[in-house]
């Protein structure tokens, strides 16, 4: 078995694959795919939203966009692009020759193009003309999604049970890579904070999506076999079936978020040229952000009703998490304080997720006060707030971590001139899209309704402008990700970022990465 | 026993997931169609739907079957490493605490209904205008025997079959360590005596668990659609009994590889799997007897 394999020839090496690149790359291009996709449906809302009255699409074709775009961004995009920086990275980063269960992990990666067909297909049929997509918001509250639903909510339900199966066995394998295949000599708490936040990720993900599916498959029985777990007449609740999904809502949103503060915590102290400034406190903060991210779900429900403790409780709980996280941001500052600082692409993604992921934090104290959270809930306030942590937040920490690693994928740096537009065209779109959601929220506006009121008008025109401006400038990323792919560019060195060599392993294997790596463990002192 | 292989084997690839996912697809979309097909969803007598399912159960027992053949093969030729086997563990490991949150799920449903939502239907806290204005006659109880909406059942009482169930399962779990300790010790004769008591036993417990159920339906009324007690009961019982038959299915091939000599007292990890897992389903089994047939 000593001799090493090259990769297999023609479209078998993308299908059977169990290196972990490949699968890596496999992800990643599926979730671009699906963030076009997703990003397809936010322009038909937008060119909606764009004038008051209704114009482009009927109402019930605008609620199936808004909950395709929800689903497709969350399930699609965010989530696959972080499992693929995983299989890319981790192994090498810890110096194992590839994931743990190389198999399982091409299981994981193909059981996705299946459940995004399934749904997929019954957004394509809706635009024909025949039925209709999942039309009750990404939350797929009860009864909507149930006594009310479309009959594709079945097809929707089952693709639910298929990404869970995907995302845990992805999580698995990743928690089972970190414990058992790192290098002689990376203790825990040597090892980079991508694989640390990761590492939660992984735990998250194995304790949340199983919830996950037990809701939809509680849905399936209430739509099919007479079950009332969702239904009062039968002595059940609807509410119930919020508490379910927001036990598992709330974990997700964190894993949706902590590898982006695994990318940013590795980018930062290599274009400051510091080390990080305090990394056993990074760890501390992100085990304890997960932990609290079990005890706060309620605070999406303060105006369902919750007995007075109950509201109390989690508007306390959800409050304490902006400490740790809290301490993330002032470690990202406190490390570029008096660092050498360049400010290369990944760097400026970097930079511009540390401001605007923390304008998205500050929006989310504000919700977690019950009382105000009267006023500001279910307006564009929260649609937000969360664009902001997902977008400015989520997104953009990919975007910076594609860019740090892209020339140690491909083995030539991506091109200057394009990524810097692309960050100046984001960066600046994102804001026109989302910042003026927060006044015409707090002015009122609900969400997810296809008009508003006139004196909103201005307003969402800017805002529509935005949203199709940064659709647009995601072009540029496609762009750069393909010429790089092709391998047109500046040849790079191993080390390929100024003195990364010390930030990491994967910056002491060549440029591009070769198809196997450590394949005998390096030794770390 | 020959040396085990000291570099970590990475497989050069393999074609069973990919085909494991259609397989899956075809399965899920065969349900979907199936379920609609029969429960009037959509006006549509066709048998295709079960057909798709059908097709898509073959295809993963062949699918499953080919893979677990190929990691065989590879156990029986040395080619896993120590490290590999813990990695085999862990994810055993982990994948029943997957299991476990989603059992979770279910009983935190049955919890919130209990404690909360059927006392709230009948007025308590600051419900009375709830139970005033729209089930004024309601009165929480459970188990819940008449909903708001009228419908009735009986409960399943604990101390008949649920009890003889529990012995049986929890005399399942012992046999099966004892058979683990045959495995451990290298007496081949014991470890296929106690796996096939254990076998025995635990089909013996799928075939009570059918009768209890059609005594729910014929005798009781307590069916699917009997208000939130039948749901939680059978929503908890029938994943549990699911899991008993993957449980006893893993059981069985371990069975039939321990007669062939497979498994050695240092390499049984499928096993041990198999093993943890049928001790796990025992647990939930437990809880289930506590909180649904008893409490
Ligand atoms: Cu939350």
């Amino acid at each position: 078995m000593g001799e090493h394999h090259g990769p297999d020839k023609g479209i078998k090496r993308w299908l059977y694959t169990t290196n972990h690149k490949d699968i890596g790359t496999l992800y990643l291009c599926f979730s671009l795919a699906m963030f076009f996709l997703g990003g397809i449906l936010a322009m038909v809302i937008r060119a909606e939203l764009m004038y008051p009255g209704l114009q482009v699409v009927d109402p019930d074709f605008f609620n199936q966009m808004t909950t395709c775009h929800g689903l497709v961004m969350v399930f699609g995009a965010i989530m696959p692009a972080f499992v693929g920086l995983a299989n890319w990275m981790i192994p090498m980063m810890i110096g194992a020759p590839d994931m743990a269960l190389p198999r399982m992990n091409n299981w994981s990666f193909w059981l996705l193009p299946v459940a995004f067909s399934i749904l997929t297909s019954s957004i394509i049929m809706s635009t024909l003309g025949f039925g209709q997509a999942p039309n009750f918001g990404w939350t797929f509250y009860a009864p909507l999604s149930t006594t009310y639903a479309p009959a594709s909510t079945d097809f929707f339900i089952v693709s639910v049970h298929l990404m869970g199966i995907s995302s845990i066995m992805g999580a698995i394998n990743v928690v089972v890579t970190i414990f058992n295949l790192r290098a002689p000599g990376m203790t825990l708490m040597k090892m980079p904070l991508f694989v640390w936040t990761w590492l939660i990720t992984a735990f998250l993900l194995i304790a949340v999506m199983p919830v996950l599916a037990g809701a939809v498959t509680m849905m399936l029985t209430d739509r099919h076999f007479g079950t009332s777990f969702f239904d009062a007449a039968g002595g059940g609740d609807p509410v119930l079936f919020q508490h379910i999904f927001w036990f598992f809502g709330h974990p997700e949103v964190y894993i949706m978020i902590l590898p982006s503060f695994g990318v940013v915590s590795a980018i930062i102290p290599t274009f400051s040229r510091k080390p990080l400034f305090g990394y056993a406190s990074m760890v501390y903060a992100t085990a304890s952000i997960a932990l609290l991210s079990f005890v706060v779900w309620a605070h999406h429900m303060f105006t369902t009703g919750l007995p007075l403790a109950g509201a109390l409780f989690f508007m306390y709980m959800t409050m304490l998490i902006s400490i740790p996280t809290g301490v993330k941001v002032f470690n990202w500052v406190a490390t570029m304080w008096r660092g050498s600082m360049t400010f290369e692409v990944p760097m400026k993604f970097a930079l511009a997720f540390v401001i605007l992921f923390t304008i998205g934090g500050f929006s989310g104290l504000m919700l977690a006060m019950t009382p105000i959270d009267y006023q500001y809930h279910e307006t564009y306030f929260v649609v937000a707030h969360f664009h902001y942590v997902l977008v400015s937040g989520a997104a953009f920490g990919i975007f910076a971590g594609v860019y740090y690693w892209l020339p140690k994928w491909t083995g030539v740096m991506y091109n200057e001139k394009l990524a810097n537009a692309h960050f100046w065209c984001s960066t600046i779109f994102v804001n026109l899209l989302f910042f003026p959601m927060h006044f015409v929220g707090l002015a009122g506006m609900p969400r997810r309704i296809p008009d508003y009121s006139w004196q909103f008008a201005d307003f969402n025109w800017w805002i529509s402008i935005g949203g199709f401006g940064f659709g647009l400038s995601q072009l540029l990323l496609l762009a750069v990700v393909i010429q790089a792919g092709r391998g047109k560019g500046k040849k790079v060195s191993d080390e390929v970022w100024e003195g990364a060599e010390k930030w990491g392993l994967e910056w002491t294997v060549p440029s591009p990465a070769p198809y196997h790596t450590f394949s005998t463990p390096p030794v770390i002192k | 026993m020959a040396e085990k292989a000291t570099t970590y084997y990475v497989p050069h690839s393999s074609p069973w997931p990919i085909f494991a996912s259609i397989a899956l697809g075809t399965l899920v979309l065969g349900l979907v169609h199936f379920i609609q097909q029969n429960t009037s969803a959509v006006d549509n007598d066709g048998s295709l739907g079960g057909l798709m399912f059908l097709v898509g159960v073959a295809g993963m027992i062949t699918v499953l079957s080919l893979w677990w053949r190929d990691t065989i093969t590879e156990s029986l030729a040395n080619m896993n490493s120590a490290q590999m086997d813990v990695s085999y563990r862990m994810g055993m490991m982990w994948f029943i605490f997957s299991e476990v949150m989603f059992f979770a799920a279910f009983f935190g449903a049955l919890f919130y209904v209990r404690n909360l939502a059927v006392p709230w239907l009948a007025g308590e806290g600051s419900n009375e205008m709830t139970n005033a204005l729209l089930w004024p006659e309601f009165e929480a109880s459970w188990p819940l025997l008449m909903t708001p909406g009228g419908d009735t059942t009986q409960a399943m009482g604990p101390w008949g079959l649920p009890l003889i169930n529990t012995i049986i399962l929890i005399t399942s779990s012992v046999t099966c360590t004892f058979a683990h300790h045959a495995v451990v010790a290298g007496d081949r004769a014991k470890q296929v005596r106690w796996l096939g008591i254990t076998l025995i036993l635990g089909y013996a417990f799928l075939v009570l668990q059918g009768y209890e159920y059609k005594h729910a339906y014929q005798d009781l009324g307590l069916t699917l659609d009997a208000g939130i007690y039948g749901s939680t009961f059978f929503m908890l019982t029938g994943f549990h009994g699911l899991h008993v038959t993957m449980g006893a299915t893993m059981l069985t091939v371990m069975y039939f590889r321990s007669r062939k000599g497979h498994l050695t007292p240092d390499n049984h990890f499928a096993f041990e799997a198999a093993a943890w897992y049928w001790h796990f389903v025992d647990v939930v089994w437990v809880f289930l007897f506590i909180f649904v047939y008893w409490l």
